[in-house]
Parts: structure tokens; sequence; C-alpha cells
């Protein structure tokens, strides 16, 4: 037990808590609700309040299934639903992700159903005060300011924060509601993610995401986590992992803290925070040195590899000890376990992404893997770990500032591609964007404001930034702005702007962190229980959620919202087009259709509604081992139809569980590296020589598929003649028809192309992975060796690189700062710390310090103490002295709020809404810092000073 | 006749709290802010052989709390689980003395307050009460093992580290588990290899 964690660091606020048992203090919770308005005048989803002790006990019981909404695992679940209401929870021991097992969060997922702490109806903030509105006043208020603005300002200045949150169909709806409004001022909490892993694997071997499963893990024989710790952040893999361990897989765990996943392991790599590079640099010296690396796989799928040889001979072990801090012998041993241990895979999250060169680092890790051959089997691959239960879903559906859905990007024949499938004239589509040029941008065609920096968007003077006007009102839609850096600016941020718009089940930081007193909506939205849809985990595969209850209170689903507002906008005809609307809520179904036309890139194309229901009411067929069916209705197909599942769902594609798979033929699942970037580079060919998915009828590399290629191939009338109408002139990922696709499958090849892996990015700033010094290092001998950028403009916003990492703050600020997660709470916390089962688990902010650092400042474990930070804020927390934590270094947990700077912000709630816990946030001391290709903020090496309180 | 009994294979407790927040989830009519049935202590927490285990009312077979009571409130199930009677329980916390594992809990209304009536883990097997009861319900909470089922804890166990049932099937999987690791350290925690040691 951590018995440190239990008191309150802030002034204590009359809060319900220890001594009310749990149903007093639900009636004490909805007295307080009372206050601000009569029981009267609550709606009938308010009186129908969920109360398991109210049902009978032998009332009939429907069993439903669903997936866990926290992590990407994806965890199955047989919710027990009793009168309407959801009475128990009952372990899904044939789920083949996690055999019925869950973490606290999944274990306390029924609370889901009571939400004693939701947001229960529509509010205003007038004169300081919370009024209740009807959905019809605020969509009218709310969509009239939004309208107002953008005559005045453009559309550029209504910000479009989303969310992983979403089912896959409610993200692609809100990518293309932003698409209508005629703005890429949409983001959401993947650009502070994964999005340098999304852009720099992508750019490795063509797509961004996990290449093999949890439940392949089981098959590696040496797994190396760098920054990853899934003991907190994924608890369910670790069944995978510590089974795979049991089997005689040597696990390596790289971090700045000794965590719960070192315990595990069996050798624990101290890092310096922000050394991935010369880290992963030093193996491949070892590598290289001991010829460990695959010679005829680097040789017949890699391009670019000698660039790196060269690099790496800037990384002998004395420098990797001077830079890392990693001896020789460590070192040494780390790279010959991988070497000898095959198949191995890495597995890296948010210690790995987080940093200002993001980008880089992931592709360090993915050379280092192609280095060793481990890419394309079983049991290898870079197991990338996504955050939240549909982050995959919600990147996938372009729910990001440079993409459309199924990263086709912003260019004018991408937008062509989607007003075709949406059946919509480009030029309308064109019509609704600002046609003016910022900065020598065209806002339709351009990258829009990230996420982490949406305060910039509004702060930053207006003629520096690529956009008419600043950002004017932003919808905060199921994200908590406390999991952005700089917290003092995020509140000016609030401030500033003319309206504020909550979307959430809670009232997060955007309705409660400001100091306005007027301008502020909060909508009440539904959980992902009170609705349906698909939903996509870490490992590509897609589950469909059913419905458990209906929406509490008077909240109401994501889709149906966004279509009240399309319709106050007059856009409902056009973003609906084909969608069948049911009072006021699209249909789910329609929208999985939709997307379905559009997603080719990446196959989401084959995953129909019917064939996801298919494979939910029989996810008890599918083996834990392998993931696929062994017999039943889905025989021959892997769980949840893992993207790219090719062609139409006709095909009957399986699915794709391990990507690259060159054993496989591409009707199985099989595939080899993408062909994304032409067919040469400087004279030399990229294509893959020599190596080819099994069954491929061309035996060797070879460029994409589009018609004119069919028809040199002699394939062209292997077509239908319905489908040579739409494949004329169209290539695998435009052709709607799916033709393309199918013939190039039934030949044995892959849409995509057969290219090598390229360790060469040549449109990056830096085309090979450079080792860069954080901006606030406290390093300062090594910033003229490893200098940051220049400053410069990244997308719309000036961007500051050199100009920080020129300023010594390590002197007054010499501890090395990082986050992460605890595993009762997710994300921004809102959730769970508004769940009293969680909450009582997890009460108390912390900063983890090593027991030399406490005692040079005269800090006992379970002092009050200060964390400053060298940008001027200041957070009053609770110090935890660990030998966890290196002499140095310091770690904070981010999933706290409701403390800005030692003010309590909990009279800001409305009334029975503030979370059971409250605390500093991590990021109110998280410094500036945003990766060079993605934003991505950096909060994974800054510096702090810790004083005694 | 089954004998129940918990065990936790310490190699695998990632010290999740699943089995906590299970706890809460199913028994949550009997349970108070505060009391928690079920607890996941951690040792060499930061540590290389850092391990968790969690801990509850271990249903002994010779039970300390049952031998020591005032009240007599204890009594032992066919099944060998431990319950007892809050209607008789005086709320002394002398079981709390006696019990090796500290799994007798008193709701905290004040720091020196009235102790109230004790609680612990059922192994989610209710009390005295009529199975299904409403008062059942209220005092004890769930009772799983009327249903057929298992307790929730260990049903619910991320990386099946907690096992729970009849003590034959629990030494079964436990010691399979054992041959299969072929590991010199049988229990607590993996000692890896760290920095320049060979």
């Amino acid at each position: 037990m951590r018995l440190t964690r239990k008191t309150d660091t802030v002034e204590k606020v009359e809060k319900p808590g220890l001594g009310l048992n749990r149903r007093q203090f639900l009636k004490s919770a909805s007295l307080a609700t009372g206050g601000i308005a009569a029981a009267s005048m609550l709606g009938s989803g308010m009186m129908r309040k969920a109360e398991a002790k109210d049902v009978p006990y032998d009332a009939p019981t429907d069993v439903i299934r669903t997936i866990c909404s926290h992590c990407s695992v994806g965890c199955g679940i047989y919710a027990e639903v009793q009168n309407g209401v959801w009475t128990g929870q009952e372990p899904a021991f044939d789920h083949p992700f996690n055999s019925g097992g869950h973490c606290a969060k999944g274990a306390a997922l029924r609370e889901h159903g009571h939400g004693e702490r939701r947001l229960k109806y529509p509010m205003k903030l007038v004169g300081g005060k919370w009024k209740k509105l009807s959905w019809d006043q605020a969509i009218e208020e709310v969509g009239q300011k939004a309208l107002d603005i953008r005559s005045e300002s453009g559309p550029d200045s209504v910000y479009f924060m989303g969310s992983a949150k979403f089912s896959n169909e409610q993200a692609y709806l809100y990518r293309k509601l932003a698409a209508m409004w005629g703005t890429n001022n949409v983001d959401h909490s993947a650009r502070i993610c994964h999005s340098t892993t999304v852009a720099g694997v992508a750019n490795t071997w063509g797509y961004g995401a996990q290449t093999n499963s949890f439940n392949d893990i089981r098959k590696s024989k040496c797994m190396l986590f760098i920054g990853s710790n899934p003991c907190e952040a994924h608890p369910v893999a670790m069944q995978h992992i510590l089974t795979g361990k049991e089997r005689g897989a040597k696990i390596i765990v790289v971090d700045p803290r000794f965590t719960r996943t070192a315990a595990k392991s069996d050798e624990y790599v101290h890092i310096r925070p922000g050394t991935d590079i010369p880290f992963i640099y030093g193996l491949l010296w070892h590598i290289f040195e001991n010829g460990w690396e695959d010679e005829s796989f680097i040789s017949q799928r890699v391009y670019g590899m000698e660039r790196i040889r060269e690099e790496v001979k800037k990384y002998p072990p004395e420098e990797v000890e001077h830079v890392v801090g990693v001896t020789k012998p460590q070192m040494h041993r780390v790279a010959k376990m991988l070497a000898e241990t095959k198949p191995g895979t890495v597995v890296w999250c948010m210690g790995g992404t987080q940093h200002h060169i993001g980008n880089a680092n992931t592709r360090a890790y993915c050379i280092l893997q192609l280095a060793l051959g481990n890419m394309g089997v079983e049991g290898g691959g870079t197991n990338i770990f996504r955050g939240h239960d549909n982050v995959q879903g919600a990147t996938d559906f372009g729910l990001l500032f440079d993409t459309l859905p199924g990263y086709y990007g912003l260019k004018t024949g991408s937008w062509k591609h989607w007003a075709n499938v949406w059946d919509l004239d480009y030029e309308w589509v064109k019509s609704r964007f600002d046609q003016g040029d910022y900065l020598g941008q065209d806002p339709m065609t351009s990258t829009g404001i990230p996420c982490s920096r949406w305060h910039d968007g509004v702060l930053e003077d207006k003629s520096k930034i690529a956009q008419k006007d600043n950002i004017r009102l932003a919808f905060f839609w199921g994200q908590s702005v406390n999991t952005e850096t700089r917290g003092r600016e995020v509140r000016e941020a609030l401030d500033k702007m003319d309206t504020i718009v909550v979307v959430d089940p809670f009232p997060t930081m955007a309705g409660v962190m400001h100091n306005r007193t007027d301008g502020v909506y909060l909508l009440p939205a539904a959980t992902q229980f009170e609705t349906y849809g698909s939903v996509s985990a870490s490992n590509r595969s897609l589950q469909w959620r059913d419905q458990v209850i209906t929406p509490l209170f008077e909240s109401k689903p994501d889709h149906e919202i966004m279509y009240r507002l399309a319709k106050k906008w007059g856009i409902e005809q056009q973003t609906f087009k084909n969608i069948e609307i049911k009072g006021n809520e699209p249909l789910i179904e329609d929208l999985t259709r939709e997307f379905n036309r559009g997603m080719w890139t990446i196959g989401y194309t084959g995953q129909s509604p019917e064939r996801l229901k298919m494979h939910q009411q029989n996810w008890g067929t599918f083996d834990v081992e392998s993931l696929e069916a062994p017999g039943g209705p889905a025989r021959g197909e892997t769980y949840g139809l893992p993207w790219p599942c090719w062609g139409t769902p006709e095909n009957k594609h399986p699915g794709t569980q391990i990507l690259y798979r060159t054993g496989r033929e591409v009707k199985y699942g099989g595939g080899n590296f993408r062909a994304r970037y032409g067919v040469e580079h400087n004279g030399t060919n990229i294509l893959a020589e020599g190596s080819f998915s099994k069954g491929s009828e061309i035996k060797d590399g070879y460029p994409e598929f589009t018609a004119d290629m069919l028809k040199q191939l002699g394939w062209w009338d292997d077509l239908t003649a319905e489908e040579k109408v739409h494949a004329e002139g169209k290539n695998w990922k435009t052709d709607i028809s799916g033709g393309i696709q199918r013939v190039a499958i039934e030949h044995g090849c892959i849409p995509y192309g057969n290219a090598k892996a390229r360790v060469v990015v040549w449109n990056f700033p830096d085309d090979i992975p450079l080792h860069r010094e954080p901006l606030y290092t406290p390093r300062r001998d090594l910033v003229a060796k490893y200098p940051t950028y220049d400053d410069r403009m990244v997308a719309r916003l000036p961007t500051l690189y050199k100009s920080i990492q020129e300023k010594d703050f390590a002197k007054d600020f010499p501890l090395a700062l990082t986050s992460g997660r605890l595993v009762e709470h997710e994300g921004g916390g809102e959730e769970t710390r508004s769940n009293p089962w969680l909450a009582e688990l997890q009460q108390e902010m912390f900063i983890e310090m090593s027991p030399a650092d406490a005692a040079d400042r005269g800090i006992r474990d379970g002092d009050a103490v200060f964390v400053h930070s060298p940008e001027g804020a200041k957070i009053r927390v609770k110090a935890m002295v660990t030998p966890r934590i290196t002499e140095g270094e310091s770690f904070m947990p981010y999933h706290f709020a409701g403390v800005f700077e030692s003010e309590s912000l909990e009279k800001n709630y409305p009334q029975g809404t503030a979370p059971y816990v409250l605390g500093e946030s991590a990021n109110t001391v998280l410094t500036y810092g945003y990766d060079v290709v993605t934003q991505m903020q950096e909060t994974k090496s800054s510096l702090c000073q810790i004083s005694k309180a | 006749m089954a004998v129940m009994k918990f065990l936790c294979d310490t190699k695998r407790c990632i010290e999740c709290n699943g089995c906590v927040t299970a706890c809460k989830n199913e028994n949550a009519s009997a349970l108070e802010w505060g009391i928690q049935r079920r607890r996941v202590v951690t040792i060499n927490d930061g540590e290389p052989g850092e391990a968790s285990i969690s801990v509850a009312c271990m249903h002994c077979t010779d039970a300390p709390c049952m031998a020591v009571c005032p009240a007599d409130c204890f009594y032992q199930t066919d099944d060998g689980l431990i319950l007892h009677n809050k209607d008789t329980c005086i709320g002394c916390g002398y079981c709390f003395y006696a019990c090796p594992f500290g799994a007798p809990q008193f709701p905290k209304k004040t720091a020196f307050g009235s102790r109230g009536k004790m609680d612990k883990c059922t192994f989610c097997a209710g009390g005295p009460e009529e199975d299904f009861s409403e008062a059942e319900r209220l005092k004890y909470g769930a009772n799983r093992i009327a249903e057929g089922k298992l307790p929730m804890c260990a049903e619910l166990c991320a990386t099946k580290a907690l096992l729970a049932g009849d003590a034959g099937v629990v030494s079964d999987i436990y010691r399979e588990r054992m041959v299969l690791r072929n590991n010199p350290d049988t229990i607590w925690g993996y000692i890896p290899t760290v920095g320049s040691s060979n």
C-alpha cells in the first residue's frame, strides 16, 4: 500500500467522503443538485437514476456485450442490465483479448451506469452562475455564436477539439462535420499521444500503427519496452506479456524510472530522459560491430541503412555512457540479447513519443527492428501501444489537423476523393472554406492548429498565424485541457476566447479552469455505454459495442449533438446526405457503411456493421493464441477484422493481424512494406528486391496499383464492367468500387505495392534520426554538440526551439522532469476521479523524487512541496520519496486537475459535478517544446525545482 | 466438499488494483468509502525485487478471528469459508488483533470514533441471512457462491494472478505454472539485472 497518497494537499474544502457510506453519499449528492434546479425541473432521465438497490434480485437480466472504454487493449465485458439499470458486470472469459481480466478501471466500469458526478443537463455560465438550458436553446445559442464568428472572422476561428473516446462512427462524423463547416482546425488527443509514431512509422514502412497484436506478444522471445509501462497503462496486456515471459521470453525495460514493468523484467536499463536516439544507436553500434544485423533482410527490404551505419559510428560505448548514462557492459549485454533471442518485439509508448524529436525517436526504434530483421513475423514487430480505447480509430478517421479520414492528407485530390464518397460537389465543399491566402497557405489544403497548441491559436499575434483571425470559439468535445502543457497559457486562452463549449459527460477543465463569468456552455454527452458503434483497439481490430443503457440524465449521444449543430448551421442536408436520421439521431450503421466506401488506403472497407456484429456475437470462437477462428461463422477470420481488411465486405478479407508478413498470402492477411514514396530515390531503386508476399504473381518489388498498371499487367479485364467504370483513371486508394484491390489480391499482390522500408525520410527536417538535446536540458555541456532546431514556422504557428534552449535553466531548475500514468486513472482523469471506487485508491497528486534529492532539500516522504517550473508556474503537491527515481530526476502523474497553482477550482464546477478527487495538474508546470513534424508536446524531458512547502 | 482458498501468484500480480475495484463493484451495496476488503500490498517498492500481493481474508482453516471473538459472531461454512454475523458483532476489534493479514475492517466515522460493525471479505458468499435477500445484500454484499460463481476479485484479475476456488484446483493451476517457469526464485519478485553488473 502506498500510504503516502491518502491526504489532501490543498485547503480542505467540504467534500463528501470519508465516513459517509456510499448510499448516503449519493443521497447528499443528489440533494446538492437539487440546490440549483428544483427536483421537478429534472428530466425524466434524472428521475430514472440508476441504483442497483432499486431493482429486485430476480428481475430479468439482459446480458449485453460491450468493450471497456478506458485503454486501447479493448477488453470485452458482459454487462448485466435489469429494468434498464446496469446492475452487474461479469467477466468475459471467452473474450480473446482479456479472457475476463480487467485492471482497476475495467473492473470499476459499472460505475458508468450511475454517473453521480456527471453533467446532467445543458448549462451556461451567466454572471458567474451556472444556469440550466434546454437542448434546443443550447444548440441555438452555441450554433449562433459560431455562425457570428464565422461571418466576422471566417470558419477557422472556430476550433473543433475532438476525442479518442468517440466511436469510429462518431469520430468519422466529427471530422466530416469540421470539413462541412470548412476548417482543418480539428484535432484530438492523438496529437499528444502517438502523433510522432504515426508520422515517423508510416514514413518508414507504410502504416503508423501497431504492427502485431497484444496476443501475438505471447509468441515473442524477447521484448524491449522503451518509454512504455504496461503494468500501469495497459495492465491487461501484461496477461500476454507475462505468459510470454513464463514461456521463456526475455523482458528488457528501458526507462528513466524503475517502473512496475521494470520490476517484471530480466534487464532494467536506466536512460536519461530524452536520450532514446543515442541509446538505440548505441545498441546498433554493438550490433553492427559484431555483425549481428540481418543482412539479407536489410538488402531485400530496407533502403538507406548505410546512412545509419555512418551515424552509428558517432556513438561508441564511451559516448553513449557520457550522453545516455548506460555502461558499455550493459549496452553489450542488451544488444546481444536482442540479437540472439528472436523473434523480438519493441514496444514503446509516450515515453518515446512525447519529445520535440519524437518523430525521430519512433523512426530509431523502427530502424533497430529493421536491422534485426524482426519485422513481419509472429512474435516480432513494433507493438506500439496506443492510449485511449479508440485513439487508434479516431486517428484513422483523421480527427487530426493534417488529414482527412484514412490518412488521405489535405491535397485537392484528397478532397475530391472524399467529396466523391460523400456524394457532394467538390466546389461546394471548397466554398465552405476561407478562400484567402495567409502567409502563403491556403486554409483548405494546409495543416490546421494542433490540439497541443490551440491556446497559441488564441493568444498568438494574428498577423503571425496562417489564418484570418485567432481562434475565438472552441468546442472541447471529450478532451480535458489539463492534458496540455503550459497551464498558465491554457488558462489565459480560455479567458480570452469569445465562447467555450464543452461537450462531455463531465464538465472538464475547459469548463472550470478559466476566470470567466460568462460565455461558457456545458453540453452533456452520453458515454459509449449509452450508445453503440465500433471501436478500434490498438492492434487495429474493430469491435462492436452494443448499447448497455439509455443515456443518463439529459445527456445525448455525440452523433446526435453533431446532427443538431449541423441542422442549426444549415448543412445537415449535405453532411447526412446518405445517412438515415431517426428523430435527431443519425443511424450508426449508415455511418459505418459510408466510411467503408471511402477508407481504401488502410482497408477500413471490409468491416461492414454486419461482419463486426457477427464477430462480436461469436468472440468466443476466436483462439487466444492466434486471434483466428478455427471454425464457426467467422472461420479463418482474425478477430475484429484488423485493418487492412481489403476490398469490400463481400470480398471477405479476414483482416491483417500482422503487418508486412511476407510469409502469408495477401488474401489471408499477408503483405510487405508499402510503396509509398515512389519507386526510386536519388537514382536508387527503393522497391523490394527478391522479397514478396507468399503467392505473389509478381516475384519482386512493384509500385502501388493503378488502373494503368492493371492494363500493363494485362489484368484489366479481370474487372467487371461496373468496376471498370469506377476504376478508370483511378488507383487502389480512389477506386470506390474496390475492383483494383480485388484484382491485385487475386493475383497475390498487395494493392499498395511492394517496396523497401526506408530509414532515410528525405521529406523530414532530419532525414535520419539525430539526437538533439531537450529544449530544457540539464546537460548544458551537450548543447553545442547536440543542438535543437532554429525557431521556425510549423504548420500555421511560429514554433520556438533554439531561443529556449539557448538559455540556461539548469542552474535554478536542476531536476529532469517526466510525467506518466497511474493505473487507477486515465487521461485528464475527469472520468476516473469521478468514479468513487477509483478515486478512493488514488486521492493525492504527488511528485516522485529520489531519496538523495529529497535529503538535499530537507524533504521527507509525504511532505507537501512546491514544484517550480522554469516558465514560472508553481504547484503544491505531495512528495513521494522513492528509489524508483534516479538522482537528478523526478516524475509526476498527469491525471489530476481541479487545483491550479494552489487555488482550488472546486467552486467553479456546477454543483454536484466536481470529481471526488482534485489535485494540481502536472501540465501546469510542464513546459514549451513541440515536435518539428507533428507538434507533439514535450512532456517527458523538462526541468523543475522542488522545494519544501 | 470443496475447500475454498485464495492464492495470489506474486510473479503475475502487477498491482493494478483490479481486484480492489472488482470487490467494490460487486459488493457496493455493503461497502463504505474507506473500506477495502481487498488490498494490494507491495514490497520492495521501486527496487529490484519489487513484488505485489493481493490480500484479503484468507478463510483460514483454524481461523484466529473465530477463535478470539468474544461475541462468537464468526462461523465456518461447509466450503471452509469464514463468515460473520454483523448483528452479533460488537465492533470490539479483537479479530483485527488476531488476524495475521489485517483482513477485518472497521468503518471510520472519525479518527477516534466508534468502530462500528466489522466488515471483511466474504469470498463473495454473503452472510447468515437468506441467500439473495435485501438484508444480505445491504450488510454483506454479493452472494456469488450461491449463484455458482467465484469471487469477483479473482474472476476479474487482469493477469490471472489472483486465483480463487477449490484448493485442489487452485494448487493444480499454480503447480503447473511453477513447472513451466522453472524458476529457482519461486515466489516474490523478479530480480532484473541493472547497470553495469554482469
